[in-house]
């Protein structure tokens, strides 16, 4: 382990070409300490989330869509899922802001990787918070065989 | 430095399967076929090696994110760090060899399929 990593940015950039220009607010400061407030909810939201998914009956194999019904039946999932896309993905994307950041070095390119960055998030966001808000169990014959909400007996 | 370098690879590795994770996952809203056939590449055994890694560079993005957070945070926590981060390399390989033996049996022992 003799490789050395320098700190992006670090000694390859003349001070003249120093990019930060003197911020009037402490967006940088907030998003700093967003990671971390994030982090420490995610750790919780997505643990529970591998083990209720993947750890407890057959795990893997118990998922399918009435397993997604299942757990949408319930508000507690929906609130936990709604929170942990919306966590994950505001929590991703400000990590990928500052990688994009770090190493791209041309302002254009800069510009456009994180234009594409904000699109993409933007987008999965807006689709994630859609599916759970819109979820129907109804739509799958199965589901809507045994679920008394679909009509089922009536 | 290396788990710098880690905290960042991992973080990239998650966010992009993220991206994917919300899209296969939207298809309950379209079609519960399409669903549960996406579902089921997921089921697969190299799938299921896949997802070790996964759930392995998770553990190890979260374990070492406390890690950052109580060197950021506590007033002791930069004289410590060297400590915490073997405690999270401990922590990370027990979690780990734990999920991966439930994970892995379920998987290819086709957990009753």
């Amino acid at each position: 382990m003799t490789a050395q990593i320098d700190a992006p940015r670090a000694k390859r950039i003349d001070p003249k070409y120093n990019r930060a220009r003197k911020s009037r607010n402490n967006f940088e400061m907030m998003a700093w300490l967003f990671m971390r407030l994030s982090g420490v909810v995610l750790v919780v939201l997505i643990f529970g989330h591998l083990i209720s998914n993947l750890l407890v009956g057959q795990g893997v194999h118990a998922i399918d869509f009435g397993f997604v019904a299942g757990k949408w039946a319930s508000p507690l999932w929906q609130i936990w899922d709604l929170a942990m896309l919306w966590l994950a993905m505001l929590h991703g994307t400000n990590g990928v802001r500052t990688i994009i950041n770090d190493y791209a070095e041309k302002d254009r390119t800069r510009f456009w990787l994180k234009t594409v960055l904000y699109v993409v998030a933007a987008f999965t966001v807006l689709l994630g918070t859609m599916v759970i808000f819109t979820f129907d169990p109804c739509i799958s014959e199965t589901v809507a065989k045994s679920v008394a909400q679909c009509g089922a007996g009536a | 430095m290396w788990s710098w370098v880690g905290h960042r690879v991992t973080g990239v590795v998650i966010f992009f399967f993220l991206l994917v994770h919300v899209l296969d996952t939207a298809l309950v809203r379209v079609d519960p076929g399409a669903y549960d056939a996406v579902i089921s590449a997921y089921k697969n055994p190299l799938m299921a090696i896949g997802e070790f890694g996964l759930v392995a560079a998770i553990m190890f993005h979260a374990f070492n994110g406390l890690r950052l957070i109580l060197v950021d945070f506590l007033k002791q926590g930069p004289k410590i760090q060297r400590q915490l981060f073997w405690t999270v390399m401990v922590v990370w390989v027990v979690a780990v060899v734990g999920f991966g033996a439930r994970h892995l049996t379920l998987a290819f022992t086709g957990g009753g399929h």
